[in-house]
C-alpha cells in the first residue's frame, strides 16, 4: 500500500479556482452565528481553542450559550451530552484530531450511543494544520467516526456549502461530526445551491471516469478534472460532502456510467472516503477500477497545508498525473 | 433542615433490604453480576429516590424532574430495582435482567430504561456529563438538582478531576456528586493499588464543598445531601463510607465478589441473611 513516488503532471498549469476571501473556520463560526440567531437552543462549546476555532463571533453574540471548559476535550464531550439530554443543541468545537482521539470515547459512548443531540465541529481536518506536525493532524478521524452508529459525518468544500452543512447538521436530529479545515480554501460553488445530507453533489459533469472528492479535496478534483481535458479525458467531479451515511446511488451511478473511479481524501486511504466508496462498489458488486488517493498509511510529515497535499498526491496536478498513470 | 424520622428512615431500610434481595435474583437468573459495588449503593440510591429526588414515573423524561447519573454503571443492577421499586416498570420485567435483547443490562441504556437518565458504563464519564444537564437547568431557570453517583475506584481516572474542576469553576451549586467509598476496585484496595486518599481534601482542593457521611444510614446520607442543598456556592461532594457487597457478610469488604457467579451454596447463604 506505500506508495510509490507520486509522479508529476507534465502538461500546461490550468487557471486555479478562486480563493475565498475568508478562513474557512472563520466562515463556519460565522454560518453558526447565524443559525443561532434563529434557534435558541444552540449553545458553543470549545476547549481553549476560541479563536481557532472561529468562535469569537458567537462567544460575543450569545454568551448566556457559550462556554470554553479549557482544555479538557474529554469533559466538552461530557457536557455537550449533558446539555442534550436537556434539548440543547451543543455545538462542541475542537480540532479535529482531538475531537475524533482524545475525545473518542466521549464521543462514542456519551453521544453516539445514547444519540444525543451533539455536533461536533472538528476544525483542522486533515493536514489543515500542516506545519504542526502528525500529532496535530487528523487524517484518522473520518474512519474513527464512520464506525458509530448513529454518526453522520459532513464535510462542506467552501464556504457555501458550509452554510448548508450547518444549517443542516443542526436541523439533523442526532450527532453529527462536521470537519472542517483552517484557512481559506477555494470557491466551488456561487449562487443557488441544493444541498441535502446523504445526497452527493455532481459539481462536474463528465462520461470517461469520476473524481470523488470530499472537503478541500473537491477542489483539487475540480483542478485535476480541468488538466485531465488537456489529454482529451473527461471526468464527472462528486462532492461526496456526507462521508456517512454515504451516497451509494451515486457511488453506482459513476461506477456503471464512467470507466474509473478515483477517490481523493485528505485522510488516510483506510476507511475514510475511499475505504466507503470501496465498501459500496464492493458490495453492489461493481467491478468499475477503483483508485483511492489520500495519505497511504503513513504519518503525513512536516510541510504547508498544500505542500502536504501535493506529496500526498491528493493536490489538482498530481491528481491528475496518477490518473495518467492508472490509465496506462 | 429536614431531617427523616425514624419512621422514614426505618421504612428505606426495609426498602434497601428488598433491593439487596432482588439484586441477588437477578444476578443468579442472569448467572452472574457485579455484587461488590451495587451492594454497597443501595443505601445511596434508595435514599435519592425514597426521599430526596423529584420524579414522576409517569413522565421518566419530566423536564422539571431532578436528574440521577449513575456514574458508576456497573452498578446498573442496583439502579434497575430502584427505578422498578418506585414505578418507572414493572418490577417483573426485571427478571429479563442481561438477556439477549433485556432493556436491563450491566451497564445502564437510557434509551431502553424509564426513568434512567443517563446512559453509563465505562468510569470517568458521569461528572461532565452531570455539569452539562446543571448548566441546563441554570440556563433555563430551572430548579432541578443533578446528583451524580461516581465509584471511589472510579476517581482513579483522570477526567473525574477533569469535569471536577469545571463544576467548581462554574460554580454549579445545585449539582451534586456522591462517591461510593466501598474502598474496592476489581483488583482489590483502592489503597493498594492507586491511593485516593487523601480523597476527601483532594475534593476539597478542586474547589469542592466536601461532606462525609456512613453510606449505609439513609437517615445520615439524607442529611448530608440536605446540607449539600443548603451550600449555595459550588457544587457539593459526599463521600459515603460504604461497605463492598454490603449485606451478604461472606461478601463484604472482599473484591473478589466485585463481579462474581455464586455457588448454589453462596446463593442460599446470601437470601438466607437478606430474608432476616
Amino acid at each position: 500500500m506505500k506508495s510509490a513516488k507520486i509522479p508529476q503532471w507534465t502538461g500546461d498549469p490550468v487557471q486555479p479556482l478562486p480563493m475565498a476571501d475568508v478562513a474557512s473556520r472563520v466562515a463556519a463560526g460565522l454560518c453558526l452565528v447565524e443559525e443561532a440567531r434563529s434557534n435558541p437552543d444552540i449553545w458553543a462549546l470549545t476547549s481553549d481553542v476560541l479563536n481557532s476555532t472561529g468562535l469569537v463571533p458567537f462567544a460575543k453574540a450569545f454568551p448566556e450559550r457559550f462556554l470554553n471548559v479549557g482544555i479538557a476535550e474529554q469533559s466538552m464531550m461530557g457536557i455537550a451530552a449533558g446539555l442534550a439530554t436537556c434539548g440543547k443543541i451543543p455545538v462542541a468545537a475542537t480540532f479535529g484530531f482531538l475531537a475524533s482521539m482524545r475525545a473518542c470515547e466521549q464521543v462514542r459512548s456519551d453521544i453516539a450511543y445514547p444519540n444525543l443531540n451533539v455536533k461536533i465541529y472538528a476544525t483542522h481536518a486533515g493536514v489543515a494544520l500542516g506545519k504542526g506536525g502528525t500529532t496535530h493532524h487528523a487524517l484518522e478521524d473520518v474512519a474513527i467516526m464512520r464506525t458509530f452508529a448513529n454518526m453522520t459525518i459532513l464535510e462542506p468544500a467552501d464556504v457555501l456549502e458550509t452554510q448548508k452543512v450547518m444549517a443542516a447538521a443542526v436541523a439533523h436530529q442526532g450527532p453529527v461530526y462536521i470537519r472542517l479545515r483552517r484557512g481559506p480554501g477555494p470557491v466551488i460553488y456561487q449562487g443557488e445551491l441544493a444541498y441535502q445530507i446523504g445526497k452527493a453533489n455532481l459539481v462536474r459533469e463528465g462520461n470517461d471516469l469520476t473524481l470523488i472528492g470530499c472537503g478541500r479535496t473537491v477542489g483539487e478534483c475540480l483542478l485535476a478534472a480541468a488538466l485531465l481535458t488537456q489529454r482529451g479525458i473527461s471526468a464527472r467531479v462528486l462532492d461526496m460532502h456526507t462521508l456517512k451515511p454515504i451516497d451509494d446511488e451515486a457511488i453506482a451511478a459513476a461506477a456503471r456510467e464512467t470507466r474509473m473511479v478515483i477517490t481523493a481524501e485528505d485522510h488516510t486511504i483506510i476507511g475514510g472516503l475511499g475505504g466507503a466508496v470501496a465498501e459500496v462498489m464492493a458490495e453492489l458488486g461493481l467491478a468499475t477500477p477503483l483508485r483511492r488517493l489520500g495519505v497511504r498509511d503513513i504519518y503525513a510529515g512536516i510541510g504547508g497545508e498544500d505542500e502536504l497535499l501535493a506529496k500526498h498526491g491528493i493536490a489538482g496536478p498530481q491528481i491528475a498525473a496518477q490518473v495518467m498513470q492508472f490509465l496506462e | 433542615m429536614q431531617t427523616l424520622t425514624p419512621e422514614e428512615k426505618q421504612e428505606l431500610d426495609l426498602i434497601a433490604n428488598k433491593m439487596r434481595s432482588q439484586i441477588i435474583e437477578m444476578f443468579h437468573v442472569a448467572g452472574g453480576g457485579h455484587f461488590g459495588g451495587s451492594l454497597s449503593v443501595v443505601e445511596i440510591l434508595v435514599t435519592l429516590y425514597g426521599a430526596v429526588v423529584r420524579f414522576d414515573p409517569a413522565q421518566p423524561r419530566w423536564e422539571e424532574r431532578d436528574r440521577v447519573i449513575l456514574s458508576k454503571g456497573h452498578a446498573s443492577g442496583a439502579l434497575c430495582p430502584v427505578l422498578g421499586h418506585w414505578g418507572f416498570f414493572d418490577e417483573g420485567l426485571l427478571d429479563t435482567f442481561n438477556q439477549l435483547d433485556s432493556p436491563f443490562g450491566m451497564h445502564p441504556d437510557m434509551n431502553k430504561i424509564p426513568g434512567c437518565d443517563m446512559s453509563t458504563g465505562s468510569l470517568g464519564h458521569g461528572l461532565a456529563v452531570g455539569i452539562g444537564m446543571a448548566l441546563a437547568g441554570r440556563a433555563d431557570d430551572k430548579d432541578y438538582r443533578v446528583y451524580v453517583v461516581l465509584g471511589d475506584g472510579e476517581c482513579q481516572e483522570g477526567t473525574v478531576w477533569e469535569a471536577a474542576m469545571i463544576g467548581s469553576h462554574l460554580k454549579l451549586n445545585r449539582l451534586t456528586a456522591i462517591v461510593d467509598r466501598n474502598r474496592l476496585s476489581l483488583d482489590g484496595a483502592t489503597e493498594s493499588i492507586n491511593a485516593l486518599e487523601p480523597l476527601a481534601d483532594r475534593w476539597r482542593s478542586f474547589g469542592w464543598h466536601v461532606l462525609e457521611c456512613d453510606g449505609h444510614d439513609p437517615a445520615k446520607i439524607h442529611q448530608a445531601i440536605q446540607q449539600a442543598h443548603d451550600y449555595l456556592d459550588g457544587p457539593t461532594v459526599i463521600v459515603a463510607n460504604t461497605v463492598k457487597g454490603k449485606g451478604v457478610s461472606f461478601m463484604e469488604n472482599k473484591y473478589q465478589y466485585h463481579y462474581a457467579i455464586l455457588t448454589n451454596e453462596e446463593l442460599e447463604a446470601a437470601r438466607e441473611e437478606i430474608a432476616r
